[in-house]
Parts: C-alpha cells; sequence; structure tokens
C-alpha cells in the first residue's frame, strides 16, 4: 500500500509537471508573443486542457494529505510564502483565460496577469524543490525554519531553472499545436532554451559538487542512477534532429522525456526518503486503513477510468488548433 | 480582541471559503440545469432552448473559472495555516478530500473544456454526455465536501492513536446521518441558488420587454423549480436543526439564544443577546415553542449556553444573528416562489410588474443564505475544529508568526476583491446583453470565401445539419 500510494504520488506529481508545466510555459512564452493573433493563438492551444491539467496538482496535494499526512503538513507549513506567490500566480492567470476576451480596453491586465502569473507560479514551484533537495531544517517532525528557512541561493537558482524548463516544454507544446508565426517563434526560441536547461543543469551539478550535498553522495554509491542523465541525453539528441528537420509532433515527447529522466533521478536519489534527508516513505505513511481505503476505490477503479477520459478529451482537441475554433 | 496569527488565519480561512462558497453553489445547480436544457434541445429541436444553453454557459465559464482559482487555495490552507490539524486528522480527511479529486474536480475539468470549446469537435450526444458529467462532477464534490465537514462537526469512525485520528470504520464516515441530511441541503441551496439566479434573470429581460421567447424560459423553469425544492429544503433544514439539537447542544442553544435551562422552552424569535450579562435585551419569545422546536414536545427541558463551561462555549451572536437571517431569506424565497409560479401557471406574471421586479431583485438571497447558513454551523462549532476533540487554538501551524499570517491575509484579500470585481463585472455585462448577443455565424474554415455574414438563427441552429456543421458563437463584445 505504501509503496503504490508513493508511486501514483510521483506518477501524478511528473503528470502535473509534464502537463501543466506545458500551460505555464506558454504562459511565460505569452509575454514575447508579438501581436493580438499570436496571442490568441498561444491561449488557444492550451485553454480547452489547463484546468485540467492544474487537477493534477490539486491531485498531488490531497493524496499528499491522505496518503502522508505528516508531509503535507510539514511541507506546506513551511513553503507558507512560496505556496502564497504560487496560489496568487495561479489565481490571476487562471481568470486570464475567462477575462481577456472579455474586454479590449482593458485586456492588457489579463494579458499581464496571464504573463506574470505563469512565470511566478512557476518560479515558486522550482524554488521549493530546490529548497527540498537542499534539506529542510525539520526537528521531531516538525519544521523549525522560520519565515524564510527555504530561502537560498541554490533554491533560487531551481526557480530559474524550472522556468527555463517549463518554457521550453510550452515552445515545444506551440510547435506541436499552432501554425505559421507562432510556431516559427516556437522553433527559434528550442534550441537557446534547450541550452541554457542544459547550462542550469551543468551549475546545479557543480553546485551539489562543491557544496557536498548529501544527494551526491547517494549517486556515487549507487553508479546505476546515472541510467536517469543518460536517457535524458539521447532525448536531447533526439530534440536536436527533430528541431533540425522541424517534425512538429517530436519535440514535445522529447522535452517531457528530459523532464521525466530529471524528475527519476531526483526521486531515485531521494528514496526512501519523502522529505530528505528527514522522514522516509515509512514513517510518513498513513495508517493502513486510510491507504486502503484510498486504494480499493479512487486507486483501482477511478484513476484508470480518469485516465482514460483525460485521453479522450485530449484527443478531441488533437492536432493543430487553429485559432477561429476558438469559443469565444 | 488581540490580532494574533490564530485571529488572523480564521479570518483568512473564513474569507476565503466565503468567497469560494459563492461561485460553486451558483454552477453546481446550473450545471444540472445546462444538462436538462441541452437535452431539451436534443429532444424537441427548440432553438429557444439552445440560445438559452449557450447564454447561460459563458456565465457559467466566469463562474466556474472563479470556482476553480479560489478552491486550490483551501486544498492548501489546510496545511499552510492548520498544520497540526492536517497532521491529526490528515488519515481521514486527506483520503476524502483526494476522493473528491480523483471523482468530482477531474470530472469537472476535463468536460469543462469540451464544454466550451468542443461543440464542434464532438457528437450531439457526446455534447451532451459532457454536460451531465460536469454536472455529475460538481455533485460529487459538494457529496465530499459535505462529508468532510460533517466528520469535523461530528466524527464518527475514528480513533486516537499517537495524536492522530485513525479511522477504524469508513461507512460510518460516509453513511453518517448528519451527512446525509447536510448533503441534501447544501444541494438544495445550490439548486436554489441556480434556480434563483436563473429567474430573476428572466423576470429583468421581461421588464425590459426582451427576449421574451428566452426570458419566459428562464422565469418558468426557474420558478417552478423553487416552488418545489424550497419546501423540500425548510424540511431537510429542519432535519439539520435536529442533528445540531443532539449532537451539539451548545450551538443550538447559541443559535436559539437561550442562555439558561428552560421547560418548557420559549423559542426566541428575535432579540440581541449579551454577552457580558448572558442575557438577551429586547427579546420577542413564543412561549413553549423552543421545546417543540428541539424535541417535538410541549414539555421537555432545553439546555442554554451556560451549562457548558465558559471555555467550551461557541460566541452567541454570530450563530443566532445568521440562522435567523437564513431562515428570513428563506421564508422570502418561499414566498415569491409561490406567488410567482402561480402567476406563471395562470399566465398573468408579465402584467405583474411588482411581482417581476421583486423576483428580478431577489438574486442575492440564496446566496446571503448559504453564507449566513455556514456562518451559523462553522462559527457554531466554535472553539472547536474537530468537534468536542481538537481545539481551533490547537490546530494551527504553530510557528506561524502574526506577520506572515497578516501578508497572506492582505494578499488574498487583494487578489480576491480585484478578480471578484472584474469577475462579478463581466458576468453583469453577459447577463445585459443577453441570449441574442449570441450570434451564429457560418464557422470560417468550412466557407472561406464567404465574408462572415449573420445567419437568421432559427432556421440555422433548428436544422440537425446546422449542429454538425459546427456554428460558432460570438458574444457581442468581441
Amino acid at each position: 500500500m505504501v509503496m503504490f500510494w508513493t508511486f501514483l504520488l510521483a506518477a501524478g506529481l511528473l503528470l502535473y509537471v509534464l502537463l501543466d508545466g506545458f500551460d505555464l510555459g506558454v504562459g511565460i512564452l505569452f509575454g514575447l508573443a508579438p501581436d493580438e493573433a499570436a496571442r490568441r493563438s498561444m491561449m488557444g492551444a492550451v485553454a480547452p486542457v489547463w484546468d485540467g491539467n492544474e487537477t493534477w496538482l490539486v491531485l498531488g496535494g490531497t493524496v499528499l494529505w491522505g496518503a502522508f499526512p505528516v508531509v503535507y503538513s510539514v511541507l506546506l507549513s513551511a513553503f507558507y510564502l512560496p505556496l502564497l506567490v504560487m496560489l496568487a500566480g495561479l489565481i490571476l492567470r487562471g481568470v486570464a483565460f475567462e477575462y481577456r476576451m472579455k474586454t479590449e480596453r482593458l485586456r492588457w491586465i489579463w494579458d499581464a496577469a496571464f504573463f506574470g502569473g505563469s512565470l511566478i507560479a512557476s518560479f515558486m514551484q522550482g524554488a521549493a524543490v530546490g529548497a527540498l533537495v537542499e534539506g529542510l531544517p525539520i526537528l521531531n517532525g516538525r519544521y523549525t525554519g522560520g519565515e524564510l528557512g527555504w530561502l537560498s541561493p541554490f533554491a533560487l537558482l531551481c526557480g530559474v531553472g524550472l522556468c527555463i524548463g517549463y518554457t521550453l516544454l510550452g515552445a515545444c507544446w506551440l510547435v506541436r499545436k499552432c501554425e505559421a508565426e507562432v510556431r516559427d517563434l516556437a522553433y527559434r526560441l528550442i534550441p537557446a532554451l534547450s541550452i541554457a536547461l542544459l547550462g542550469f543543469l551543468v551549475v546545479v551539478f557543480v553546485y551539489a559538487l562543491a557544496e557536498n550535498l548529501q544527494v551526491m553522495q547517494r549517486w556515487l554509491e549507487r553508479p546505476i542512477l546515472f541510467i536517469f542523465p543518460l536517457i535524458g541525453a539521447a532525448a536531447t539528441l533526439v530534440l536536436a534532429y527533430s528541431v533540425r528537420h522541424r517534425r512538429d509532433g517530436a519535440p514535445f515527447f522529447m522535452v517531457a522525456l528530459i523532464f521525466a529522466a530529471a524528475f527519476g533521478t531526483l526521486a531515485i536519489s531521494f528514496w526512501p526518503y519523502i522529505i530528505p534527508f528527514s522522514i522516509t516513505i515509512y514513517e510518513a505513511a498513513a495508517p493502513h486503513a486510510s491507504l486502503a481505503f484510498m486504494f480499493w476505490g479512487e486507486g483501482l477503479f477511478v484513476f484508470p477510468l480518469l485516465l482514460v477520459y483525460t485521453a479522450v478529451t485530449y484527443s478531441v482537441f488533437r492536432g493543430k488548433a487553429s485559432a477561429t475554433s476558438h469559443h469565444y | 480582541m488581540d490580532v494574533t496569527a490564530l485571529l488572523l488565519s480564521r479570518i483568512q480561512f473564513a474569507f476565503t471559503v466565503s468567497f469560494h462558497i459563492i461561485f460553486p453553489s451558483f454552477t453546481i445547480g446550473l450545471a444540472a440545469w445546462l444538462t436538462v436544457l441541452e437535452g431539451l434541445h436534443l429532444a424537441t429541436g427548440r432553438p429557444a432552448y439552445r440560445r438559452v444553453f449557450e447564454f447561460w454557459l459563458k456565465v457559467f465559464g466566469v463562474a466556474f473559472g472563479l470556482g476553480v482559482v479560489s478552491g486550490i487555495v483551501l486544498g492548501f490552507e489546510f496545511g499552510t495555516n492548520w498544520s497540526e490539524l492536517s497532521r491529526a486528522s490528515g488519515p481521514i480527511q486527506g483520503p476524502l478530500l483526494s476522493y473528491e479529486t480523483f471523482t468530482a474536480f477531474f470530472l469537472e475539468a476535463s468536460f469543462f473544456g469540451v464544454l466550451l470549446f468542443g461543440r464542434s469537435r464532438v457528437p450531439p450526444w457526446f455534447y451532451l454526455f459532457s454536460t451531465a458529467m460536469v454536472a455529475l462532477g460538481t455533485t460529487f464534490s459538494a457529496y465530499w465536501i459535505m462529508v468532510n465537514n460533517s466528520w469535523m462537526q461530528v466524527p464518527v469512525g475514528y480513533a486516537m492513536e499517537n495524536g492522530a485520528f485513525v479511522p477504524t470504520d469508513w461507512v460510518a464516515i460516509l453513511f453518517s446521518p448528519v451527512v446525509w441530511v447536510r448533503f441534501p441541503h447544501m444541494l438544495l441551496a445550490a439548486y436554489l441558488t441556480g434556480a434563483f439566479c436563473v429567474a430573476a434573470t428572466g423576470a429583468w429581460y421581461l421588464l425590459r420587454r426582451e427576449f421574451s421567447a428566452e426570458a419566459r424560459i428562464m422565469l418558468r423553469m426557474g420558478l417552478y423549480l423553487a416552488a418545489v425544492l424550497v419546501p423540500v429544503q425548510i424540511f431537510f433544514g429542519h432535519l439539520t436543526g435536529d442533528y445540531v439539537h443532539d449532537d451539539q447542544p451548545a450551538k443550538f442553544a447559541a443559535i436559539e439564544g437561550r442562555w439558561h435551562d428552560e421547560q418548557p422552552a420559549a423559542e426566541v424569535v428575535i432579540a440581541i443577546p449579551d454577552e457580558a450579562s448572558q442575557s438577551n435585551a429586547y427579546e420577542i419569545k413564543v412561549p413553549v415553542l423552543g421545546s417543540l422546536i428541539g424535541s417535538m414536545s410541549f414539555t421537555s427541558r432545553e439546555v442554554g449556553l451556560t451549562d457548558f463551561p465558559p471555555q467550551d462555549r461557541p460566541p452567541m451572536l454570530i450563530p443566532f444573528f445568521a440562522f435567523r437571517i437564513m431562515v428570513g431569506c428563506g421564508l422570502i424565497m418561499l414566498a415569491l416562489a409561490w406567488a410567482g409560479s402561480y402567476l406563471v401557471a395562470k399566465e398573468r406574471i408579465e402584467q405583474n410588474r411588482m411581482l417581476l421586479w421583486c423576483i428580478f431583485l431577489s438574486f442575492p438571497l440564496p446566496y446571503v443564505a448559504i453564507l449566513t447558513g455556514w456562518f451559523t454551523a462553522e462559527v457554531g462549532r466554535q472553539p472547536w475544529t474537530v468537534y468536542g476533540l481538537m481545539r481551533t487554538a490547537d490546530a494551527m501551524t504553530p510557528f506561524l508568526t502574526t506577520r506572515l499570517a497578516t501578508i497572506s491575509l492582505v494578499v488574498f484579500c487583494v487578489v480576491y476583491s480585484f478578480i471578484f470585481a472584474f469577475g462579478i463585472f463581466y458576468i453583469y455585462r453577459l447577463l445585459r446583453a443577453g441570449p441574442v448577443a449570441s450570434l451564429v455565424l457560418p464557422p470560417v474554415a468550412a466557407r472561406p470565401n464567404r465574408p462572415m455574414s449573420v445567419i437568421d438563427e432559427p432556421s440555422h441552429v433548428a436544422t440537425t445539419a446546422a449542429r454538425d456543421t459546427a456554428p460558432r458563437h460570438v458574444p457581442a463584445g468581441e
């Protein structure tokens, strides 16, 4: 049971990162759109699915609460400020989808909200993950770091890194869903973003070595873990090839693979800790009665069903999203 | 009272949850109604149903978006501000909320996309199915929230282990009699909210002598539904009162404005309770009615608030007044729904402009009733978070500083006021523009060489062919 919910939580979070990652990334790229037609096209590429994507975040939060209540309690209270800012960002970008077409004179407000909200939410997610990797001050299962205990250069660096990563994912989504101007813009940005992302990963690596973070020691103990970076490297090569030959469908899946590899790297380097390196999944798990209740209903039946209809709704909106098919 | 992190956290939760509940209580009822409309349109082919559907779908879109973004906040607030509660009750409340995510949120979010953008991409039956799935999702969501809150009101099926609530009997938790009184009470409240908003909009158009075909559908369906549901709602309200009487006597005493034991007990209709002197000023009482309402008896002894030690008493002022405002709203809605339905049935409603004005202006009533109902339930539960087991003061994140709590409260107030002001303004503009502003244009891609011309809508939509070639909807504002 503990293993099942660990995997489901990990899968849910990975899906969140991939799905909301691309629509947050599109939100960041939205700031670079040259004109109204491009903005509308970008918005149209994510409008039918963003709400479902964000629901994976709620899934992560509620599964965490249900299956690992101690972790939910520690992490959310520790990340009070980053979460506040992230939520404000998500709110502002979320309403922008509905609001921007309802006005012309004040549309710039919602355009700014969509861009700014996406950027700040991405940054805060990255910063929180960075702080988690670096290690939070925890005593007797409770956070002791104070208001800004999570704040560090490494956390900020990870914030920037995730923004770059999401933007790359967003650019690849736009390549898939858009045509003409927006597609070309995205293609132009992908190489620079990819190089920036690789640069970020190298800096993180060097920083980790310099600081002698505990994660690094685990890596040196278990060389088999290097399989994940290798998968990431292979995906990068295919990405470069598909961008060069303008294969619209491929880049998104390659970047998704890079993300999955990075996520796997992270998850395996923490194992079996859920809050590195103070609380393990077994220490944090809810009582069996809670996990079993979740397993026999939502885990075994609702979750597969949910994957099916999520796939169905995605397939309804498959192919290029033309700006004219927009509801408004 | 000192301004503490605890007080600020309570205000923040009350504010964010009150803000949130406005939108689901509207969209739950509206989603069900949209399903009915889409079904009616498919069955009868009457274009007016389709116009009403498209019109309310746009309003639904704005309200639903506000509900989604304000709801995400709540899923995190339990951890940020109430970490001790989330740690202790996580094994019970966490799985319940995760069920809400799995069964409700995904259903709503996925099919909501189809509703807004997929009309041209899916067959009509699938579109109807999507509408029904959104409605089902909103209903599931209400169920899980009511299970969750009812467990905090009357905890059942648990054991205490190492300071945590461990579930021992999920059946008792899911099928607690309290849930099956309060869930229908909330669901009916949501349906009534939808009904009154729709009827009020219909009345508004009739007063302006516009969109009369659509306005009559709105007024008739809204009033008829309300005429049936308000009495049912009052009945479930009474059952809700019964559980409070039996399980939460201190809350019941506060609602009743009863400071001391009485036998037989009188019912305080209205008064100004005074906490300092533990008595009521300007009191109007009906003898014996208090026993009758509380225990269905003419002689029963009913407990007063002073029976409980001071540290276990809820404040009286808020539950007392909030409850009376809720009941007052309910009675006005009953009168409007019955009078309105009678005149609609007699086909005289359009001559009675006075009543149309009243119905038009009645749309805030269900919202006020829902908010005051929740204030009664939640403030009346104090000083407990989990009734009788965990105090609100012990539920809070222990290291939360006043400064941090102030920052978050201010941020939420500013952001919410901002999006609320615009949201209400945009909904108002949609309503003012009315259903006719939704023009049906030929799909641009299908007729690339023709200028976009407004097709006469009834003839266009009435045919199945038109549905299949996917008309495109453009509001006047674009």
